[in-house]
């Protein structure tokens, strides 16, 4: 066995919740060029405070951008595929930057802010941990710049995810503003412990939650006063378990630069119908005429084995795609993975083996996401 | 962290530990392995009868995590398999040196472990990590 080994970590970039996060004994690992806790109490633990409770995850590391212009939304409408002029203030759209080629560049949230009375539009964008510079580049390429202003916050704001069906009710205890009326993918600027937050109900879970973007040192406080209220420390861990149960898409694993958002089952996130050119439409109107040559699919398997990153998914002996992320699911009690697929197979239902270790096991194509929470709300 | 390194086995530095007793080796893997590897889900063992190769894996430790190959002491030929940690792998980590044990291998050579590491080089050893 080779098992982690603490000392390996170069130094590498820290959150602002490093040390608070240390001295809960966390044990860390590198994502994304950050030292990330990977888990405190077990990841079984924490993934079960999500489903049933409440957990709190330090994802300072993300990407985070604000962006204003007079015409911001218009000018965002030509890198993603999503019709973004159908967000009203306050409102979020999950989406993709996508190449020429149709590849998923990012995956990434645009928070709409609003219009001022001078027709000034602001918006924040959410962007993975390892892809910032990629998207900054990208989106500071594409974007008039003597129009949209564009400010990196990556490094300066504390980002919380506080999630799981008690996650709203012990928020608000330290939040001013009502959080309930607020709907999944709403938010706001609000106030937390009496300072201004910014408030989002999203996250990356598959359960109800906010994500909080705060300054530094209220965020450290935050931290702390969630923690004595009860809610449970997660780490990247529990967050992959819980994503996957969720069938989201992980970047540089579950999609790439590689991969179109109609090959990955994100089709609903592509409005070809109510919007105008972007980059990557081209590829993306004939996949979507021609139908695509491969899928992502939801994969059950039969067993105990796990499929993982990396291994060979057969169909009649002969090989027809690669798990692209797996994991034993805590909730469902067995193994879950992800896979691409030739459009003909990846069928639900359809018998496949998943080549672990030089043996084939079975699996069956089910669908996604495999897990569904009771207490998450609806757009 | 301090854990425990009964002084009767012997050590491997990737993590497993041997109990010679006449003939018979047990195999299990470390409290700091069981530890490291967070929340174990799965054990892939070999089955009774099947040989197991000094230096090479003779099964597979899966936690939520990763999976990691287990890697024997030994040469020799299984005579038995612990079925009750194949079920149950979540309780690894109460007994590792006791109930936690993997296999059992009718050893050629007794010899073998003679290079493996004592107690207290492998307590220093995973100190350092």
């Amino acid at each position: 066995m080779s098992v982690a080994n603490n000392k390996e970590i170069a130094k590498i970039a820290r959150t602002p919740l490093f040390t608070v996060v240390q001295e809960l004994k966390a044990r860390f690992t590198s994502f994304g060029g950050w030292e990330m806790p990977v888990q405190f109490s077990g990841i079984t633990k924490e993934h079960e405070a999500v489903r049933s409770s409440a957990g709190m995850f330090d994802i300072s590391h993300m990407g985070k951008f604000t962006l204003q212009g007079k015409n911001l939304v218009s000018q965002l409408q030509c890198l993603v595929p999503s019709d973004l002029s159908r967000l009203v203030p306050n409102q979020a759209q999950y989406s993709v930057l996508l190449n020429p080629q149709g590849g998923i560049i990012d995956d990434i949230i645009f928070y709409y802010q609003g219009e001022d009375s001078t027709g000034l539009q602001k918006g924040f964008m959410i962007v993975n941990a390892a892809t910032t510079a990629k998207d900054k580049a990208w989106l500071l390429e594409h974007l008039d710049t003597q129009q949209v202003e564009f400010q990196d916050l990556s490094t300066e704001k504390v980002l919380l995810a506080v999630q799981g069906p008690k996650a709203t009710e012990i928020l608000q205890k330290f939040v001013e503003e009502d959080l309930t009326p607020i709907k999944a993918f709403g938010h706001l600027d609000g106030t937390v412990l009496g300072k201004p937050a910014f408030l989002a109900r999203t996250g990356y879970t598959g359960e109800d939650g906010f994500e909080i973007m705060l300054e530094p040192s209220l965020g450290v406080e935050l931290w702390q006063i969630l923690l004595e209220a009860g809610v449970l420390p997660c780490g990247l861990g529990a967050r992959d378990t819980l994503r996957l149960e969720a069938a989201m898409a992980l970047y540089g694993q579950d999609i790439d630069d590689t991969t179109t958002p109609l090959e990955a089952a994100l089709g609903w996130l592509v409005h070809l119908d109510t919007k105008g050119d972007f980059i990557g439409r081209e590829v993306l109107q004939q996949q979507k005429a021609n139908g695509v040559q491969r899928k992502l699919v939801g994969l059950q398997m039969q067993g105990r084995n796990i499929a993982r990153h990396g291994y060979s998914v057969l169909s009649e002996n002969e090989k027809v795609g690669e798990i692209t992320s797996g994991t034993l699911s805590p909730t469902l009690g067995y193994p879950i993975a992800l896979a691409y697929l030739p459009t003909e197979i990846a069928k639900v239902g359809n018998q496949l083996e998943v080549e672990i270790r030089s043996k084939n096991y079975p699996a069956t194509i089910v669908k996604r996401p495999f897990y569904r929470s009771k207490s998450r709300l609806s757009k | 962290m301090a854990f425990e390194y009964p002084d009767d086995l012997k050590y491997l530095d990737s993590h497993e530990y041997v109990r010679l007793e006449g003939e018979t080796a047990t195999i299990g893997i470390t409290a700091f392995a069981i530890d490291q590897l967070g929340d174990i889900v799965f054990l892939e063992l070999p089955e009774v009868g099947d040989s197991v190769t000094k230096g090479e894996s003779f099964g597979t430790v899966e936690s939520v995590k990763a999976v990691e190959d287990l890697k024997s002491a030994v040469t020799g030929t299984v005579t038995e398999c612990n079925n009750e940690m194949m079920d149950s792998p979540e309780n690894l980590a109460d007994e590792p040196y006791g109930k936690g044990w993997l296999i059992k291998v009718k050893v050629e050579n007794k010899s073998d472990i003679d290079d493996a590491m004592s107690a207290s080089e492998y307590s220093a050893q995973v100190e350092g990590e």
